[in-house]
């Protein structure tokens, strides 16, 4: 009998064995309590030790916004180009030019089908980019657009995006300054890909980050979640599910303007798209080493959403949205910001949907609508491939 | 949402939580088995255990499709998946799952055509939209899943398809139980039973549990309260002195199962010797296979595989997480060498595995979450 073994299991072992000691050794002791909790200490130290990337190669994970998403960020990109300024990881990096404060982002967007309900891929390229800057704190002014085009792509279809990215940078109040296009053989994309960057300004002496969540700070989510997720995923009919639902996809420049302007205790804000809004929860408490508590009952999923997650087995917490965002407010200021994101049009549904706790840091935790308490970590796999 | 959330009242269960108490006998510990993995997931989604009095202890079960997969069967479905002309496909769940030359999803990485699918009619149609490639579907599950296997099996008979075959690892629950139930490290004082596998076989197939082992069994459905109050109602058997099969899933579930679904698989798979079980060993009669007249639809038998036994990494509890020896976080490398990233032992894979439902939503320590819940509100 052969036994062979992926090399990275082998790998994984051995440093258990170099973290832990080997069998027998280091095995917790005393009561049943005590000795789970010895465990979950030893996860958290488990957990907190460098990400590194077993895999040899790229997989569909890496790209779902989950854990293999940070791990790969972290292990092959921020080691390459390590600097002050991309260490936060926040959406969009802030920058020194002469006296000026500016954002700078950028995003790229396969989504597929490339004509959705609700919205398109090019309403999506210009939302997506503007939003990052918006939630940095920044007034988003000027994008690029570059695109990569497959051989055969109908032009018919890429004037409609290009009318729908016009519109969209309209709305927004943003230009579109710069370009990039190039054609690919057919086969080797998918009829067109988007990329934007975007700069921003920044109008208030403001800095906005998820490390600056302090204990006693509310949470507050701008509408229903889950909405463009779960659009998309019906959208490509492959599910045999159908549903009155729309993308989210929307500007959110707008309401940012006006929750600062009337709460300048917002800490931090975050536009929840891949990874969902439990992404951003377990950013907030592993950025700021704080815990997160939630309520299940507090948080806005539409029926049809809730509906159609729990047919397909997945959590609304972790479906994307486009027109969302999370904002981490000082608790004596939650009513005000509240207040102040009821009054925009997409923000007529926001919710406090916890706070953040002492601890345990770097930990969820979810009162759940049945009563009960569980944690919410990072998403592992993908449920759903290309839906920006 | 209709017939969901009248599942999920809190005031319902915190009034059930109290019946529960009420019955415990002081000094006594009291230790249910939920057979099936879809059971331990929603314990742990919904926070069960926090309903649950310090005496009353949940021990999860081996009913988790993809865990008991053992290695090397994984191993033969790669293989399956590696030949030139084949595209495999497969569920989800699977996807994920370590074989000795890594998962489905690092073979998919690699080039291999292995796509997902929600249901074997997809393999199908992928079968007829590709006539010049062997369609295979790898089949896993317990009673629950045969019905469609089969199912897919007749239909394309009936087609005449002539690339299509399933890769059968379809195994039956009731071995499994009695494994468990001869097995001498595990004391149980009753079992909350499958309810999606009683749909396909009824309740009738459990009275040897109650007969023969003396241990009361309700079957159970899969939202929080029905678990709930199947805890109960094992109380009250228990505070009765009966041992009883009782089915509290009775929406659903009829006593002598479904026959249709019964008589599809009996009509294209047939009972092996034996099948592997990971962790639990081979177990006879325990596992289902092609029958001889559909055996064109057999890909065990159109294709060379393997079949080599792989054992698991050494330091893999899985088999006592499985027969609820382990608790998931009491395995030497749960969370730190295995985690769902990564995992070794099938039992972190799936969501219905109890390691991966421990990690991914129970990873705290229930004694101290009262702690989590108060203090810094402001």
């Amino acid at each position: 009998m052969t036994t062979q073994r992926p090399s990275w299991i082998d790998e994984a072992l051995a440093e258990h064995d170099e973290n832990h000691g080997h069998e027998g050794q280091g095995q917790p002791q005393g009561p049943v309590s005590d000795r789970e909790q010895q465990v979950l200490d030893r996860i958290d130290k488990a957990r907190r030790r460098r990400p590194k990337v077993r895999e040899e190669r790229i997989t569909m994970s890496h790209g779902a916004g989950g854990k293999a998403t940070h791990t790969l960020i972290e292990a092959v990109f921020l080691d390459a180009f390590r600097n002050p300024l991309l260490e936060p990881l926040e959406d969009a990096a802030t920058l020194q030019a002469g006296s000026a404060r500016v954002a700078l982002t950028t995003d790229s967007y396969v989504v597929s089908p490339l004509f959705f309900p609700g919205g398109d891929i090019g309403e999506l390229a210009v939302n997506g980019t503007v939003n990052d800057l918006a939630v940095s704190g920044a007034t988003p002014r000027y994008l690029s657009a570059g695109f990569i085009l497959e051989e055969g792509f109908p032009v018919a279809d890429l004037n409609r995006i290009a009318e729908s990215m016009r519109d969209a940078a309209a709305a927004a109040g943003v230009q579109i300054v710069t370009g990039d296009t190039k054609v690919v053989q057919r086969g080797k994309a998918d009829g067109c890909y988007i990329n934007t960057a975007g700069v921003g300004v920044f109008e208030r002496d403001i800095t906005l980050g998820v490390a600056h969540a302090q204990p006693g700070d509310a949470i507050i989510v701008s509408g229903p979640i889950g909405d463009h997720g779960v659009t998309i995923m019906l959208a490509r009919g492959e599910l045999d599910i159908e549903a009155d639902l729309q993308s989210d996809t929307a500007p959110l420049n707008g309401l940012v303007a006006g929750l600062l302007d009337r709460a300048p205790g917002v800490r931090a804000l975050r536009d929840a798209t891949r990874g969902g809004v439990a992404t951003i929860l377990n950013e907030i408490a592993k950025s700021a080493d704080v815990g997160v508590l939630v309520s299940e009952d507090d948080i806005p999923v539409r029926p049809e959403v809730r509906g159609a997650a729990e047919l397909l087995g997945i959590d609304p917490m972790y479906v994307a949205c486009e027109g969302r965002l999370v904002a981490v407010v000082d608790g004596d200021q939650a009513d005000e910001a509240l207040a102040a994101l009821r009054a925009h049009p997409l923000g007529t549904q926001s919710s406090i949907i916890g706070h953040v706790t002492d601890g345990p840091p770097g930990l969820v935790h979810l009162k759940t609508a049945f009563g009960g308490t569980r944690i919410v970590d990072l998403l592992v796999g993908d449920p759903l491939p290309r839906i920006c | 949402m209709r017939f969901v959330d009248e599942f999920r009242d809190a005031d319902k269960a915190h009034a059930l939580s109290a019946k529960i108490a009420a019955l415990c006998e002081p000094g006594r510990q009291y230790k249910f088995m939920e057979v099936c993995g879809g059971h331990t997931h929603t314990i742990y989604k919904h926070g069960l255990e926090d309903y649950l009095p310090e005496s009353v202890q949940l021990v999860h079960g081996p009913g988790c499709p993809v865990c008991v997969i053992p290695m090397g069967r994984v191993d033969d479905a790669m293989h399956l998946a590696a030949q030139d002309d084949v595209i495999m496909t497969s569920f989800g769940d699977m996807m994920r799952v370590p074989g000795s030359q890594g998962s489905f999803f690092d073979a998919k990485a690699a080039g291999t055509d292995i796509r997902m699918v929600y249901s074997p009619l997809d393999s199908l149609k992928i079968a007829r939209n590709n006539p010049d490639k062997r369609v295979v579907f790898m089949a896993i599950g317990f009673e629950t899943t045969a019905p469609s296997t089969a199912m897919t099996i007749m239909r394309a008979a009936a087609e005449g398809l002539e690339n299509f075959s399933i890769f059968c690892n379809h195994v039956t629950i009731i071995p499994a139980i009695k494994a468990i139930l001869d097995s001498p490290d595990l004391r149980l004082d009753g079992f909350i039973g499958p309810g999606h596998v009683s749909t396909v076989i009824g309740c009738r197939p459990y009275e040897f549990i109650a007969a023969d082992y003396g241990k009361p069994v309700v079957v159970a459905g899969f939202e929080p309260l029905d678990i709930l109050q199947s805890i109960y109602m094992l109380m009250l058997q228990l505070s009765e002195g009966r041992s009883e099969i009782e089915n509290q899933y009775a929406r659903v579930v009829p006593w002598d199962g479904n026959p249709v679904a019964l008589k599809v698989i009996g009509e294209t798979m047939q009972l092996r010797p034996y099948f592997e079980w990971r962790g639990l060993g081979f177990i006879s009669h325990s596992a289902l296979s092609v029958r001889e007249q559909y055996a064109k639809f057999d890909a065990e038998l159109l294709f060379d595989v393997p079949g080599v036994r792989v054992a698991d990494p050494k330091a893999c509890q899985c088999g006592e997480v499985l027969k609820g020896v382990l608790k998931p976080w009491e395995c030497k490398v749960f969370g730190t060498a295995c985690t769902p990233e990564t995992p070794i032992g099938t039992c972190m894979v799936s969501p219905e595995g109890a390691c991966a439902a421990y990690y991914n939503y129970g990873r705290m320590n229930r004694n101290r979450v009262a702690e989590v819940t108060i203090g810094s509100r402001p």
